[in-house]
């Protein structure tokens, strides 16, 4: 059998396989470069940006729990500006589409944002970002309410031609009502799940492990989760579909695409080995060979319930 | 760089503390600078999903390659399991990472100031500086005396060592910056510090080394995800930093050896 083709096409974008890596796991992307092939992988998503810098919470910042860790790193970035200025030279250079994350703390900022975003070419797509759960201000007020968030992506969708994902916060009663409130406002594509609102406690010091009291959720821990947020979403929504949520393996990446998402992004993996999403690759391309699947595409939703 | 490398011992030293040693590269061994650390894998399971990070105690050659140390403290989940290690198991290892102590060329004293653990990294550097045949002086602090940790080695290697226990048991019932203080007063020439171990230990030496304008370079621990600089976990603040104009400094990229100057003391208390 020949190798089996792992290539996707995301919202117009061509993916050579559907391993993307996940924004605030990945720096922008150079970090990535002294342990692994940038352009091994999909597509990969910058830390979330925002018109102003921003330094973050105070620590601590994370801590581990059963299969998963809590972080409430409070989108410390460096700013749209300083990404201009500095990261480009270098996303020039890679063959890999660069997909921006962002948010902002109100709507003008996020429109103000996908336009800066719009006019940078090397920019192949763009992410906002609704579901940061640690910044009062960083969009996890538009994106638990289908209104304010259908409101956040038509501002989006006024100021770009980019492809335009949405990453959704799982934090919500209705995932479904959520994902079709973006679709409906203009999406192009819809990324789930950001972290689940969690909490950490030091009992000996009778404290909160983290200096912001909650953390988001994020590991193996949450897959179950994310997979039913994805099944339920990709069958609701026409919209290409990218599973996030505590993948660490190509089986992991491979449930995700049978429960409908036509891509996935690898997240808290990263952090455990730098070379994660080349490694689900390569496993991804073993494992079809060896079930006898000659394209990733025919898996896309193959759910059979 | 990811390794994977075989256990050539892991050894208990002092209760509750071990001192483990990998077989690994030449390559890996020149990038291993003293005040450098590791990221490593303690199993491969997702629970502990993490990696643990641990300062360069040692390297040198092996008979088939060369080796690298690590002394570390058993005292949760992560270092129990790296306890139960056996010659011939392999790990996982990340690194190494991170920015190590800078080595002045100034002909004053080296004055390294360890509190339990906080030798880890001292010992690397120690041997550095001996082979540029500096005066070292070492101040190792603890609890008790199993807390002072590997003093035949620093001895071995012309290091002068002073020692204080909170209970006396070993060396001068005193903190670790009692003999400090009593040297530095003492001394007409010029010295640099190096200092590893507890927060209010650090705080108080680096407070020393500003009232004194002496040169002092601090090794920090943080909880850490990535030891790359991506997670941004791992940060503290730095001396700009105040809560209008906030100032961290992310101690696995741009640590985790920092200029005692660079580091807020006053918001880590």
């Amino acid at each position: 059998m020949s190798v089996p083709d792992l290539s996707v096409d995301l919202a117009g974008i061509p993916l050579r396989n559907p391993v993307m890596t996940a924004s605030g796991t990945f720096g922008y992307g150079a970090e990535f470069a002294a342990h692994m092939d940038l352009e091994s992988i999909g597509a990969f998503i910058t830390k979330g940006l925002s018109l102003e810098p921003r330094a973050g919470n105070p620590p601590p910042r994370i801590c581990e729990t059963p299969g998963g860790m809590l972080n409430a790193i409070g989108l410390q970035n460096i700013g749209i500006d300083a990404f201009a200025a500095q990261k480009l030279p270098f996303l020039r250079a890679v063959k890999t589409p660069c997909i921006a994350n962002f948010f902002g703390e109100t709507i003008g900022d996020y429109a103000k944002m996908a336009a800066r975003l719009d006019a940078i070419p090397e920019i192949a797509a763009i992410e906002v970002n609704i579901s940061c759960p640690n910044v009062k201000k960083g969009g996890i007020v538009f994106g638990v309410d289908p209104a304010s968030a259908a409101d956040v992506v038509s501002a989006c969708r006024a100021e770009t031609t980019k492809p335009l994902i949405v990453k959704l916060s799982p934090n919500v009663t209705d995932i479904v009502a959520m994902a079709c409130a973006c679709a409906d406002a203009g999406a192009d594509a819809i990324s789930l799940i950001n972290t689940l609102l969690g909490l950490s406690i030091d009992l000996a010091k009778r404290r909160p492990t983290l200096a912001n009291v909650t953390g988001g959720l994020s590991g193996p821990a949450i897959k179950p989760v994310a997979l039913r947020m994805v099944w339920q979403v990709a069958r609701a929504v026409k919209l290409p579909v990218i599973g996030i949520g505590g993948i660490a393996s190509a089986s992991d990446a491979l449930e995700f695409i049978l429960a409908g998402a036509t891509a996935v992004q690898v997240g808290t993996a990263n952090f455990v080995r730098p070379d994660a999403a080349p490694r689900i690759v390569r496993e991804m391309g073993d494992w079809l060979t060896t079930n006898g699947v000659d394209d990733v595409k025919t898996l896309i939703g193959a759910l059979e319930t | 760089m990811l390794t994977e490398s075989f256990v050539l011992f892991n050894t208990e030293i002092s209760p509750g503390y071990r001192r483990m040693r990998l077989l690994v590269s030449e390559a890996f061994v020149r990038k291993a600078a003293p005040g450098r650390f590791v990221m490593l894998r303690v199993n491969d399971s997702t629970d502990p999903l993490l990696r643990r990070p641990f300062a360069v105690f040692d390297t040198g050659a092996a008979s088939d390659g060369a080796y690298f140390e690590i002394l570390y403290r058993v005292i949760g989940r992560g270092t129990a399991m790296l306890s139960e290690k056996k010659k011939g198991d392999i790990l996982d290892i990340l690194g190494p990472l991170g920015k190590g102590f800078s080595l002045d060329d100034s002909a004053g004293e080296k004055l390294l100031v360890g509190g339990g653990i906080g030798l880890a990294p001292l010992y690397a550097l120690a041997r550095k500086l001996r082979e540029a045949s500096s005066t070292v002086r070492l101040f190792a602090g603890g609890r008790v005396r199993g807390d002072i940790l590997c003093a035949d080695a620093f001895e071995a290697i012309g290091v002068e060592c002073r020692f204080t226990t909170e209970d006396g048991s070993i060396g001068e019932r005193a903190l670790v910056t009692q003999p400090l203080v009593r040297h530095l007063e003492s001394l007409d020439i010029g010295a640099t510090i190096y200092a590893c171990g507890p927060e209010a230990m650090l705080r108080a030496v680096a407070k020393i080394a500003a009232c004194r304008a002496i040169p002092c370079q601090v090794s920090l621990e943080s909880r850490m995800a990535c030891g790359i600089g991506v997670c941004l976990g791992c940060v503290v603040p730095g001396r700009r930093h105040s809560v209008r104009t906030p100032d961290f400094r992310c101690v696995c990229a741009e640590g985790p050896v920092f200029d005692a100057r660079e580091i807020d003391w006053k918001m880590s208390q």
